[in-house]
């Protein structure tokens, strides 16, 4: 009998794909978030009220992945900004061809943010690159303060913790610290805004930390292009 | 969840690989699985069993290690596991510290044996 070493990763195609989606981002100066919570987090809220904040004549675009329906996009759509719904037909997650697939019709020289919530899910989407410069990670106050550490894959790759719902906070047993020093035992150091976007708390952090990564990706793009 | 799509790659990858050995077939595929990788081995296990049933890959076996996750000091340069998210370091102390490796989701190796007259049973994957 032969062993034949392999040594690759499985979802190798996956990689192979989304290493090329970063590269034309980078290429075209496009900044990528993957936005990725259980269903029910807030995810589209903070979409609508990001998009709601964005001036009108800001280069941004949305993929919204769904296992069913096109609610989420026609919600988004209110903004004027070009949203796209990825409905994924009973798949749990967002995998790269299908990001690769639904940008086919749009050109990347005209965006600078594109914007991708993930299908509610917090373990399969930890598994998928989808080509993104950074995942952001939704946790509400109605949900668990442990869920950190239930979740940890998506906690440790994730840049920033949005903990949203906050305006709820009064009248759920959900203890904020405990689920920021939750998400820090899983990932040190890891930055975390507190928002409420039916009352507006914390949005302008959320807003703020936007701009400033955009900032940065595109000086970075900049001294790279140079 | 997902355990069924990662099943498929690595059943796809098997296939692939069975394409540069003429003449022999596949009796075992190695994988490792880190702690942090969102993927549960029993549940992958399971999956794979259902999609190789009643195919020419019935015969193929999973095995599976699983990688505890890995971490190193920025400040001593020792390396260690860490259980209970507890990263700090355990020689030095210092909370200076990166993860090295636990999310891993990969391939590892391919048993192949050759058709014989002891492989009575075992069909081509041509």
């Amino acid at each position: 009998m032969d062993r034949v070493p392999l040594e690759r990763k499985v979802l190798s195609e996956n990689d192979r794909i989304a290493a090329e989606l970063r590269a034309r981002f980078q290429a075209h100066g496009v900044y990528c978030l993957n936005l990725i919570s259980s269903p029910g987090s807030g995810k589209t809220s903070l979409l609508e009220r990001t998009l709601e904040s964005l001036p009108r004549r800001d280069r941004v675009a949305v993929l919204t992945g769904d296992i069913q329906t096109e609610n989420d996009a026609n919600r988004l759509k209110r903004f004027h900004f070009p949203v796209k719904q990825i409905t994924t037909g009973g798949t749990c997650h967002l995998d790269a061809s299908m990001i690769e697939r639904h940008l086919a019709d749009w050109r990347l020289e005209d965006l600078d943010l594109l914007l991708i919530e993930n299908v509610g899910n917090l373990v399969c989407p930890a598994s998928y690159d989808l080509g993104e410069a950074a995942k952001v990670v939704v946790l509400s106050v109605t949900e668990g303060e442990d869920k950190p550490l239930k979740y940890p894959s998506i906690f440790f790759k994730s840049d920033l913790l949005v903990l949203s719902k906050i305006d709820l906070l009064p009248y759920v047993p959900f203890d904020i610290d405990v689920a920021a020093e939750n998400a820090r035992k899983v990932h040190p150091g890891m930055e975390i805004v507190k928002v409420s976007c039916l009352m507006g708390n914390g949005l302008h952090e959320w807003m703020m930390w936007l701009a400033e990564r955009r900032r940065a990706h595109k000086s970075l793009a900049q001294q790279t292009a140079s | 969840m997902h355990e069924m799509g990662i099943a498929n790659s690595v059943l796809e990858a098997v296939r692939t690989e069975m394409g540069r050995h003429p003449g022999m077939y596949p009796c075992k595929v190695g994988v490792r699985i880190g702690e942090m990788s969102a993927i549960d081995p029993e549940s992958l296990r399971f999956c794979f069993e259902a999609m190789i049933r009643e195919t020419d890959l019935e015969s193929l076996e999973l095995g599976v290690e699983t990688c505890p996750v890995r971490y190193r000091c920025q400040v001593c340069g020792g390396e260690f596991i860490v259980r209970d998210y507890d990263s700090r370091c355990p020689q030095c102390g210092s909370p200076e510290t990166r993860c090295i490796s636990g999310d891993e989701l990969e391939l590892a190796y391919l048993e192949v044996e050759e058709y014989g007259p002891s492989t009575v049973g075992a069909k081509s994957t041509q």
